[in-house]
C-alpha cells in the first residue's frame, strides 16, 4: 500500500505566544517546535498499517517553513520512509495547505491508497485540511478517528462523536483518515532510528512547484493579540471545618448574585 | 445586506442552542435555516422568534444518519440553487466535519469556530481564538461565495431582543448521492448528557479525585445543576475518566458560562481548553495552584469536604 502521513510543526504546548509587531502573525524566532501531537498518532497508525500489509510504504509530508525539519525527521526516525516538504509561510490557509498536500502528492509519483493525519492541529485547531483534502482528491474520509481495522481495500473506523458516541463507518479505499487520541500508542524514536532518518530521502518543494499560488488564499488573519486579562478573582479560605459550610454559601450566593449563571 | 443561510441540527424537537445565538446574532439580515430531517412545530416556532425568514426542511433517502458524503453531496445541490453569501453552523461535531467539506465543494474559504463576529454590510469579521487561546485574531474570508463559518456553542450568548421572522415552511428533496464511506452504526456513548463542548455548565474533576468511583460526588453536583462532567488529563490518564471526557489542548475545548474546576493544578494545556469560560471557580488544597490566577471564585480546600456540601447548597438554592 502507498500509505501517506500529513503532518503539522506547531509550537510546543508550553511555549509562549507572543504576537508580532504589526499584528500579523506571531512571533516565531524564539519559538520550540514539535510535531503536532495528533499527527503522531497518524504517524504510528501508518507505521502499524505498513507492518501489517508488507510491501507499503509510509511517505510523511509537510507544508510549513524550512528551518526546521524536526517534525519530518521525528516522523522518520519512528519509521516513515521518506518525506516531502513544501516550503511556505507557517500561516498559510487550510485551503492552500490541502492544495500544496494534494500536490506534493502527485509529485511522489504514486497513487495513494490511504492517507493519514491527525483530527487537528493544535496551532489554529480549524480542523479543515483533513476534509479539504479528501473533497479535493475525491476521496472518502472520516475525521476523529479512535479505531481503525481492515485489509489493502476495505477499512472499519470508528468516529467519536458528542458524548463520547461512537459512529462506525465501512470505508473503501483509497481514503482520507483523522486520528484522534485513543486510537494507538505512538512509539518513541529509537537511536538507531535517528541515525537512519538523517540519511532517508527529504525532498523540498517550493509552492509554486505544487501550484499553489496567492490568490488561492481563502482566510486572512490581522489584528493577532493576547486575550484581555481577567481581573484577579476573589478567593476564599476553606480549611478550617468551621468555616467551611459559610464560605460555600457565600460562593453560591455569588454566583446567582454577582455572576448570575445560576 | 447579505443572504445567509444557516444549517442546524436537530436535537429532539428543538433545534441546538447555538442556531439561536447565532440567528440573533444576525438579527437584522435574511436569515433562512436548513436542516436534514423535518422541522417540528417546537423549533419552527423558536426560529421564527429570533429572526428565522425561511425554514427548509431537506428529505431524501439515505440521510437518516450523518454521514460525510451524504450530507455535503445533499446541501451542495441544496445551496447551489440559493444565491446565498454565507453559510453558518455550530461548531459542533458534524458542524466541524460538514462545513470544510461543503465549502471546498464550492472553493470557498471557511472560518473556523469563531466566539464572535460583526457583519458590515454583507461583509464578514469573525474573531477566534489561536494558540490554544494564548492569542486572538481577526479573521476575514475571500474568494468564491458562498463563504462558510462555524460558530463556537455559548460564545455567543442568546440575543436578548432579537428582530422576529416569519419563518415560512419549505420542504425540499436532496441527493445523499454516491457514498464510499457507509456508516453502519452508531454506538451510545458513556454520557447521555450534553457534550461539554455544548455544555452551558461543566464540573471537572482532575488528578485529586483519586479514583472512578470519586466521579459520582461530581455527578450528584452536577445533577442538581444541569452540568455535564470534565476531567484533566491527569484523571483520563490515570484512568478515572474516557478521554471523551477531557478538556485540555488535547481534549475539548469548552467555553460554558460557569466552569467549576475541582482539584485541578491549571496547567497551561488544561487552560487552553477552559480559559475562554466566562465564570470559573476553583476548589483546590493549594492555595497557590496556577488555577486560582484565572479563577473568578477560588475555594482554598479539599475538594470530598466542599464539593458535597456545594451539592447541598445549590439544593437549597433551587429548591430541590
Ligand atoms: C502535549 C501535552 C498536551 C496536554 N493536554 C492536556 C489536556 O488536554 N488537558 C489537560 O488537562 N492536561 C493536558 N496536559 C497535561 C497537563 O500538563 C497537566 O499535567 C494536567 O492538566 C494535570 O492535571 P491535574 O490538574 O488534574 O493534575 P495535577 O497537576 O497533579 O493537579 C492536581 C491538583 O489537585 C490538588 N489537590 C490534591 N488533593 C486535593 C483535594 N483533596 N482537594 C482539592 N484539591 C486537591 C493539588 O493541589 C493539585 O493542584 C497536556 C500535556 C502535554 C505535554
Amino acid at each position: 500500500m502507498n500509505i501517506y502521513v500529513c503532518v503539522k510543526q506547531v509550537p510546543d504546548t508550553e511555549t509562549k505566544i507572543i504576537p508580532n509587531a504589526d499584528g500579523t502573525f506571531i512571533e516565531t524566532g524564539s519559538i520550540k517546535w514539535i510535531m503536532n501531537p495528533y499527527d503522531e498518532f497518524a504517524v504510528e497508525q501508518a507505521l502499524l498499517v505498513q507492518a501489517a500489509n508488507a510491501g507499503s510504504t509510509v511517505t510523511v509530508l509537510r507544508v510549513g517553513s524550512v528551518k526546521d525539519t524536526e517534525a519530518l525527521r521525528t516522523a522518520m526516525a519512528m519509521g516513515a520512509d521518506d518525506a516531502f516538504l513544501v516550503e511556505a509561510a507557517d500561516n498559510l490557509d487550510s485551503y492552500s495547505i490541502a492544495k500544496a498536500l494534494k500536490g506534493a502528492i502527485s509529485k511522489s509519483g504514486k497513487n495513494p491508497d490511504l492517507i493519514l493525519t491527525g483530527k487537528q492541529a493544535i496551532d489554529d485547531d480549524c480542523l479543515q485540511v483533513p476534509q479539504i483534502l479528501a473533497t479535493m482528491l475525491d476521496i472518502p474520509s472520516v475525521s476523529v478517528v479512535v479505531e481503525y481495522s481492515g485489509s489493502t481495500t476495505d477499512i472499519v473506523v470508528k468516529r467519536e462523536i458528542e458524548g463520547g458516541a461512537l459512529e462506525v463507518y465501512g470505508v473503501k479505499l483509497p481514503a482520507m483518515i483523522a486520528c484522534n487520541k485513543g486510537i494507538n500508542t505512538p512509539r518513541y524514536a529509537s537511536l538507531p532510528g535517528i541515525m537512519k532518518a538523517k540519511k532517508k530521502p527529504l525532498v523540498v518543494l517550493s509552492l509554486a512547484e505544487v501550484s499553489v499560488v496567492e490568490s488561492d488564499r481563502r482566510v486572512k488573519y490581522s489584528h493577532f493579540q493576547l486575550p484581555p486579562e481577567k481581573p484577579s478573582g476573589k478567593k476564599f479560605d476553606a480549611t478550617d471545618s468551621a468555616k467551611m459550610g459559610g464560605v460555600v454559601k457565600e460562593v453560591v450566593g455569588l454566583l446567582r448574585t454577582e455572576a448570575k449563571v445560576i | 445586506m447579505a443572504k445567509i443561510l444557516v444549517f442546524t441540527e436537530l436535537h429532539g424537537t428543538h433545534v441546538k442552542g447555538v442556531t439561536l445565538e447565532i440567528l440573533g446574532k444576525l438579527s437584522g439580515h435574511t436569515v433562512e435555516i436548513a436542516t436534514i430531517g423535518k422541522f417540528p412545530t417546537e423549533a419552527a416556532t423558536e426560529l421564527a422568534k429570533f429572526g428565522a425568514a425561511k425554514i427548509h426542511s431537506l428529505a431524501g433517502a439515505n440521510l437518516d444518519k450523518y454521514s460525510p458524503e451524504g450530507y455535503s453531496n445533499a446541501l451542495h445541490g441544496f445551496i447551489s440553487k440559493g444565491a446565498y453569501d454565507y453559510v453558518f453552523a455550530g461548531a459542533t461535531s458534524l458542524g466541524k466535519d460538514l462545513l470544510p467539506r461543503l465549502a471546498t465543494k464550492f472553493d470557498a474559504g471557511m472560518a473556523s469556530e469563531v466566539t464572535n463576529f460583526t457583519m458590515e454590510g454583507d461583509k464578514f469579521f469573525g474573531t477566534r481564538p489561536l494558540f490554544a487561546g494564548k492569542c486572538f485574531a481577526k479573521v476575514e474570508l475571500s474568494g468564491p461565495k458562498p463563504h462558510f463559518v462555524t460558530v463556537r456553542p455559548n460564545a455567543l450568548g442568546l440575543n436578548p431582543n432579537p428582530t422576529s421572522g416569519a419563518a415560512a415552511a419549505s420542504d425540499s428533496t436532496v441527493d445523499a448521492g454516491a457514498m464510499k464511506a457507509i456508516i453502519q452504526e452508531i454506538l451510545k456513548g458513556a454520557s447521555e448528557k450534553l457534550d461539554l463542548t455544548e455544555a452551558n455548565i461543566i464540573v471537572s474533576g482532575g488528578r485529586a479525585m483519586k479514583e472512578a468511583a470519586n466521579f459520582k460526588i461530581l455527578d450528584e453536583l452536577a445533577n442538581v445543576i444541569g452540568a455535564t462532567v470534565g476531567a484533566s488529563r491527569a484523571a483520563v490518564d490515570s484512568g478515572f475518566a474516557p478521554h471523551a471526557m477531557q478538556v485540555g489542548q488535547t481534549g475539548k475545548t469548552v467555553a460554558p458560562t460557569l466552569y467549576i474546576a475541582c482539584g485541578i493544578s491549571g496547567a497551561i494545556q488544561h487552560l487552553a481548553g477552559m480559559r475562554t469560560s466566562k465564570v470559573i471557580v476553583a476548589i483546590n488544597t493549594d492555595p497557590d495552584a496556577p488555577i486560582f490566577t484565572k479563577a473568578d471564585y477560588g475555594i482554598v480546600g479539599d475538594l470530598f469536604q466542599i464539593v458535597p456540601l456545594l451539592t447541598q447548597e445549590f439544593k437549597n438554592l433551587l429548591g430541590k
